[in-house]
């Protein structure tokens, strides 16, 4: 990095606030993903208006620019690929600006932990849903350009369903603010929606403004115990035909219930290949509490072997660390995992279960499954040693199959993690050629130098 | 580069383990008060394993991230691989200890640490300064306030200084009041000793008052944890050593301590000896004899006071005790035998108070703010008196209070279970 970039950047953010020590190159060159690279400098802005200076200084000296909330992504999405310029550490940037209670709004800076957001809007009865794994360990701003999801995304919709404005610097330091509080507004393209879940290609979100619900004040939890994975699948559809929309209904195979099990030491049943979570909530207890037992009815019908309730909320709270601990929690099994996203429509889930046991035993690695079933999401997870050459050349073909499956049965390749580098691959076969076209006309359109999180979503 | 061979190292898997989730910097203190990643758990196992791997250089920079933790283990609790990334950056300093070792830490915790003499010794000039009234005249003159900020802030982590070592005050061998129910050892710890003899002299006075006949052994040494904490383990297994073997003659059911580090760094003795043919046995058996005072109440039949103490208290969960040794309900149902206190559970107890031993000394501006999110939250229970099972949160929670000009007293629980039992005398 050229020492005058250094100065320029400076004398905007501070000395504190610009890293160009070997040993914090080395730390911001990671996600949640085995993938790694680093960067020639990291700059912790402040404030929008320092963000924009920040971005202006990076387009007049063409260096690319990596914006990272914090570094749990599951996509590669904030990994500085080489030549690695500028990671943007929204960080600092974490600033609840106002909760608007008349019409229930936060507007946020991009670096507020997700689920602080979420306490400090529940202080005055509102409730924010989208509530992915990394709610601790994810930022806003984070979310948004990943569009987020979670398990509760079933019932409430997922982070985009919340954005009414954005404030975008964009490529050439320009302060772009879109949308607002209205919540109808057609003037215009809607480009709140462009820019969530474009990753940090097409600018750098620095603030957002969001829309809010009513805290519902009632919540019932239930765990679903299987004998069959495949009657725990069926479960989840007929479930939902039968006119129930649960605020959440996730499904655990077997080796997930371990891993948990080992984990946690909750007492969970191991000896089942498949367990449901289910949780009904709304602001009328007794309503709640029929939709709970109309599920529980529905899954002792559907093969359950035994089906349980939470008796208090810490018991609930319990089992709800446990779900978000999943992913991590495999770690315990093998030395390396590859944590895929896939979403079909929901009548598939039966099938794409199916198929991905199927892949488990042609390549003779271990596929962990489980995932928000209910709204077509699962994450399929590969458990292997990336030491052993062999063992990643069958992971790399495994993940093309499993994508193929998705793709066949209606679905896509991501729900919610978004494309980052290790799905660049097979974007085109998602999408078609069209697509492609028309989303690289997009970029080339806002980011014509290409330094926004360059490398990333299209393929190489 | 330097060469690694013949160094103790971290075990490979407590670095190759983690899979950068990132779920750790959601409770590591230092994090969360920088915001920047070389600050939190992820960063420095990822610059631990760069380091031991020969990616970076084992820099000083490298070992300040490591010496930067507060090993406050809130990332060993959260991590759901199950590795401790607090532990391997006390691993992390001892490697950098036999690289490149510093004099002045064989002085310290070789030379003066471990022998309870030379520590008495050494530490009279603070006795005398409170002793002989210093103490008072510098406060009713105001005089500190000429001072930095930094060097008020560490003046007022002192107590109210013991007139003698409570060492030198402690019978070797105090009879329980009545029938002799338990024999137990009293593991005097140095902080204990030399700064809150007061406590310590409750905890004894407590124990006899519920069937204890209470050995103390006087040539106990340091727990091991201050060398520990800078990189000297080897210091510890010597101390620890001496430990064993004083306690062994003692011949005790139970060995109890008052203070929250020495009681998690003697119950791990026996981990630190594992495969070592002669002590691993005996120092299993050791450590399996260590309690809190409070976990040790909490097992046995207690008399409940009769006294009253009328005030709003509140308990500040010490990081060795909560998830060092497990040990957060026992000190509140002490707590609520108590008749007339106001129990109100403080926020976020087990957020770390900041001191981590001597990070108020060494790390300043971080443990400063880390101390503020822990006031934040005393303030906001109205408590009078927030109660502590561990001297190094006592000394800090004692800064924080003064700085803030708070009305609150920091103890130790225990001392409020003596007073209980004392007020029923006064009677």
């Amino acid at each position: 990095m050229q020492n005058k970039l250094v100065e320029e950047l400076i004398k905007i953010v501070g000395k504190a606030n610009v890293l160009t020590a070997p040993e914090d190159l080395a730390v911001y060159g990671y996600d949640g993903t085995f993938q790694e690279a680093r960067p020639e400098v990291v700059v912790l802005p402040e404030s929008t208006a320092q963000l924009s200076e920040v971005v202006k200084l990076a387009a007049a000296t063409r260096t690319p620019v990596v914006p990272r909330g914090m570094g749990s992504g599951l996509a590669a999405g904030s990994v500085p690929l080489p030549p690695g310029g500028m990671v943007l550490s929204m960080t600092r940037m974490n600033r609840i600006l106002e909760i608007d209670e008349e019409n229930a709004t936060v507007h946020a800076e991009a670096g507020v932990v997700t689920a602080e957001l979420q306490a400090a809007v529940e202080k005055r009865g509102l409730f924010y849903p989208p509530d992915p794994s990394s709610i601790r360990h994810s930022t806003i701003g984070g979310n948004v350009a990943c569009n987020a999801g979670g398990p509760r995304c079933l019932k409430y919709g997922v982070t985009g369903d919340y954005v009414l404005g954005l404030t975008v610097v964009l490529a050439d330091g320009r302060i772009l603010k879109s949308g607002g509080k209205p919540i109808k507004d057609v003037t215009g393209y809607d480009l709140n929606g462009l820019f969530t879940g474009s990753e940090g290609t097409l600018g750098v979100v620095s603030e957002v403004l969001l829309r809010l619900i009513t805290k519902p004040h009632y919540a019932r939890t239930a765990l679903a115990e299987f004998a069959a994975l495949d009657d725990a699948s069926r479960t989840v559809t007929a479930i939902l035909k039968a006119g129930i929309v649960p605020a959440s209904l996730e499904l655990m195979d077997q080796t997930a219930i371990v891993c948990i099990e080992e984990a946690m030491h909750l007492g969970l049943n191991t000896g089942v290949e498949a367990s449901l979570i289910i949780e009904t909530d709304g602001t009328d207890e007794q309503t709640v509490q029929r939709e709970i037992d109309a599920c529980t009815q529905i899954c002792q019908s559907s093969g359950a072997v035994a089906v349980k309730m939470a008796h208090n909320e810490a018991e609930r709270g319990t089992l709800w660390k446990a779900r978000r601990s999943m992913a991590p929690s495999l770690a315990r099994k093998a030395p390396n995992k590859l944590g895929e996203d896939i979403t079909v429509p929901r009548s598939a889930i039966p099938e794409v279960v199916q198929r991905l046991r199927q892949i488990s035993v042609k390549y003779n690695l271990p596929v962990v499954i489980f995932g928000h079933a209910g709204d077509g999401n699962l994450h399929p997870n590969i458990l292997f040693d990336k030491r052993e050459a062999d063992q990643w050349a069958r992971v790399e073909k495994m993940v093309a199959e499993i994508f193929a499956a998705s793709l066949e049965l209606g679905g896509t390749l991501s729900g919610e993690h978004g494309v980052g580098v290790l799905k660049r691959p097979y974007l085109e076969r998602a999408l078609g050629t069209t697509s492609i076209e028309v989303q690289r006309s997009i970029k080339q359109a806002l980011d014509p130098l290409n330094i926004l999180n360059p490398g990333k979503i299209f393929p190489v | 580069m330097q060469t690694l061979h013949n160094i103790e190292k971290p075990a490979e898997s407590e670095y190759l383990n983690c899979i950068r989730c990132g779920l750790c910097l959601a409770v590591c203190p230092t994090y969360q008060v920088s915001l920047k990643e070389a600050a939190g758990p992820r960063g420095r196992v990822a610059l631990a394993r760069k380091g031991l791997e020969g990616q970076l250089e084992l820099s000083q920079n490298l070992a300040e991230q490591m010496n930067a933790c507060f090993a406050c283990l809130a990332c060993n609790e959260i991590c759901p691989v199950g590795i401790h990334p607090a532990e391997l950056t006390l691993a992390m300093r001892h490697v950098q200890e036999q690289i490149k070792p510093a004099g002045w830490k064989q002085a310290l915790f070789g030379g003066l640490i471990p022998h309870p003499g030379r520590m008495e010794a050494s530490t009279l000039p603070l006795r005398l300064y409170e002793r002989s009234g210093l103490r008072k005249l510098v406060y009713r003159l105001g005089a500190l306030r000429w001072l930095p900020r930094k060097v008020r802030d560490l003046e007022s982590m002192l107590p109210r200084l013991p007139q003698r070592p409570l060492r030198q005050v402690l019978p070797e061998k105090a009879a329980a009041y009545g029938e002799e129910r338990y024999r137990v050892g009293f593991f005097l710890g140095c902080a204990q000793n030399l700064l809150f003899a007061e406590e310590s002299a409750a905890t004894v006075r407590v124990l006899r008052r519920n069937g204890c006949t209470v050995i103390t052994p006087k040539q106990t040494q340091c727990c091991g944890m201050p060398a520990r904490g800078y990189g000297r383990l080897d210091l510890v297994v010597t101390q620890a050593k001496h430990n064993i073997a004083l306690f062994e003659q003692a011949g005790v059911d139970f060995i109890i301590t008052d203070c929250a580090t020495c009681g998690s760094t003697l119950k791990d003795y026996g981990a630190l000896f594992q495969g070592d043919p002669e002590w691993e046995g005996r120092a299993k058996a050791f450590s399996g004899r260590v309690r809190d005072v409070s976990e040790f109440l909490a097992e046995i039949p207690l008399e409940k006071p009769k006294g009253r103490i009328e005030a709003r208290v509140t308990y500040h969960d010490p990081c060795h005790l909560r998830r060092g040794q497990k040990v957060w309900q026992q000190p509140r149902q002490l707590l609520a035998l108590i008749d007339g206190l106001d129990f109100v559970e403080l926020p976020e107890a087990d957020w770390c108070c900041g001191s981590a031993g001597s990070q108020l000394i060494t790390h300043y501006d971080t443990s400063i703010k880390v101390m503020e999110r822990k006031m934040d939250n005393l303030a906001s229970t109205g408590a009078g008196i927030s109660a502590s099972g561990c001297p190094g949160c006592q000394m800090q929670l004692n800064t924080a209070v003064q700085r803030r000009g708070m009305q609150v007293a920091v103890v130790h629980p225990i001392t409020l279970l003596d007073q209980a039992y004392e007020a029923e005398h006064a009677k």
